[in-house]
């Protein structure tokens, strides 16, 4: 049996994402108790907001329980921020650190064209990726990771700058997009990720 | 690459849609759910729903019906009409918006920017920005507020700046003058603020036809609102994205 969990970040757009699971098949809850994170057969990091902000709102059992999952391929999505939140720290909030899952620091996207970037843009999806696929997805950001990490499977977009704009391994999967508002294509890979876990766990 | 966004916008008036001409004389144009659903059919990128009610039993409609739109859309929906306070942009997060717009209050008390965007980032942090050319022949445009009634000293161009400078992440600029018209947007109106925020800008006002979206684009704006010519069924989303794409604009097919 699914257990689908939510993480209340406090600062996401977290109705936009329940709603998007539900429509995906799911029953999303909304629960930040370290003891479920750590053992529900899925679980979602949803963020808007700033790295330091988010950052502290995630307390010692909360990283441990997300970390242990991660680690032993436990269904897992971040969106957004909460993508940036696996790596190990952001310049958008120097000294702030991340749950180090994913081998990176987030960047700054360059100046020349609007900040933050927002709107529809192209997800190349490398070979070997098994939830992810090439598309067109929302973004609303002004960091990224712009270097892929080892191990894990990318996929990027370009945005003056190539960045990584969405990675999986395992269950595991983060996206800077936000796929709960990427229509069809977005529905699709949430639909992927839930059958992903369910058969994992 | 970045597509330029296609928005329609709903007003939404005790949870009906309206549409008027320089924010007066609104007519019922639909079912907001109804127009939500088909809209996201056709291709919309975006929609935008603005309470324009005037009354707090309005409001309680208002919040009822982002959540029904919200049950149904798979994009991304800024609301915004009334928003006063952080708790105000809370409860519409929370009912299933993603960005919240604020008008008024945020000329009133400008802080009210820092206080969304700091809780809630410059991503979730909308400025809606009427703005009007100056009268009798003087250069510029100045700020209009409390949906066109009230004309204020402030220029608008500086209030963007200050805008951006506050924490707003995209700036909802709207041509008073163009409002409803139909006779395209205020090109020299959208140059100006372009060139003076990074943020994105949604050029909104004016619309009647693809060439008009094109240009607003051309001028420095990153999406196109448009209500009035959907409302009325003369035009589908996905035949002004087809042309706009004919006319060399990267747009989401």
């Amino acid at each position: 049996m699914s257990e689908i969990l939510v993480v209340p970040t406090g600062t996401a757009n977290t109705a936009s994402v329940l709603a998007a699971l539900r429509r995906a098949g799911g029953e999303p809850q909304l629960c930040g108790e370290p003891h479920r994170v750590a053992r529900a057969s899925h679980v979602v990091l949803p963020g808007v907001g700033s790295f330091g902000a988010a950052s502290s709102r995630l307390d010692r059992h909360l990283r441990n329980a997300l970390r242990r999952r991660i680690e032993e391929d436990r269904a897992t999505l971040g969106i957004c921020l909460g993508m940036q939140l696996l790596c190990l720290s952001s310049e958008e909030t120097p000294g702030a650190r991340g749950l180090a899952v994913v081998p990176g620091v987030v960047r700054r996207l360059p100046d020349g064209r609007p900040l933050p970037q927002i709107g529809w843009n192209r997800v190349e999806a490398a070979e070997g990726c098994e939830l992810l696929e090439s598309g067109e997805a929302y973004f609303a950001n002004g960091y990224a990771l712009q270097s892929p990490p080892r191990h894990w499977n990318v996929a990027s977009t370009d945005y003056g700058v190539p960045f990584v704009s969405a990675l999986e391994l395992g269950a595991v999967l983060a996206c800077q997009f936000h796929p709960e508002l990427s229509g069809s294509f977005g529905q699709a890979l949430l639909q992927r990720w839930i059958r992903k876990g369910a058969i994992s766990c | 690459m970045l597509s330029s966004r296609l928005i329609p916008c709903l007003d939404v008036r005790d949870g009906a849609v309206v549409k008027g001409v320089r924010f007066a004389d609104l007519r019922e144009a639909g079912d907001p759910v109804r127009l939500a659903a088909a809209y996201q059919e056709q291709g919309a990128d975006e929609l935008v729903l603005l309470d324009v009610s005037a009354t707090p039993e309005g409001r309680g409609h208002a919040l009822a019906l982002v959540r029904r739109v919200r049950a149904e859309l798979s994009l991304p929906l800024t609301v915004g009409g009334g928003v006063r306070s952080v708790e105000d942009a809370e409860a519409l997060l929370a009912a299933g918006a993603d960005k919240v717009a604020v008008n008024t209050a945020a000329v009133r008390r400008p802080e009210l920017l820092e206080e969304i965007s700091g809780r809630f980032g410059a991503q979730c942090t909308v400025l809606a920005l009427d703005a009007a050319r100056r009268e009798g022949g003087a250069r510029g445009w100045q700020v209009v507020v409390r949906s066109g009634r009230d004309r204020e000293t402030l220029d608008a161009v500086a209030w963007a700046r200050e805008a951006q400078r506050r924490g707003a992440g995209e700036i909802l600029l709207t041509s008073w003058d163009r409002d409803g018209t139909r006779r395209g947007y205020d090109l020299p109106l959208l140059r100006a603020v372009a060139s003076a925020v990074t943020v994105p800008i949604i050029a909104s006002g004016g619309a009647d036809r693809a060439e008009h979206l094109a240009e607003a684009l051309e001028a420095g704006a990153s999406a196109v609102l448009a209500a009035s010519i959907l409302h009325d069924g003369d035009v589908a989303v996905s035949d002004l994205k087809r042309e706009l794409a004919e006319r060399g604009v990267e747009v989401r097919l």
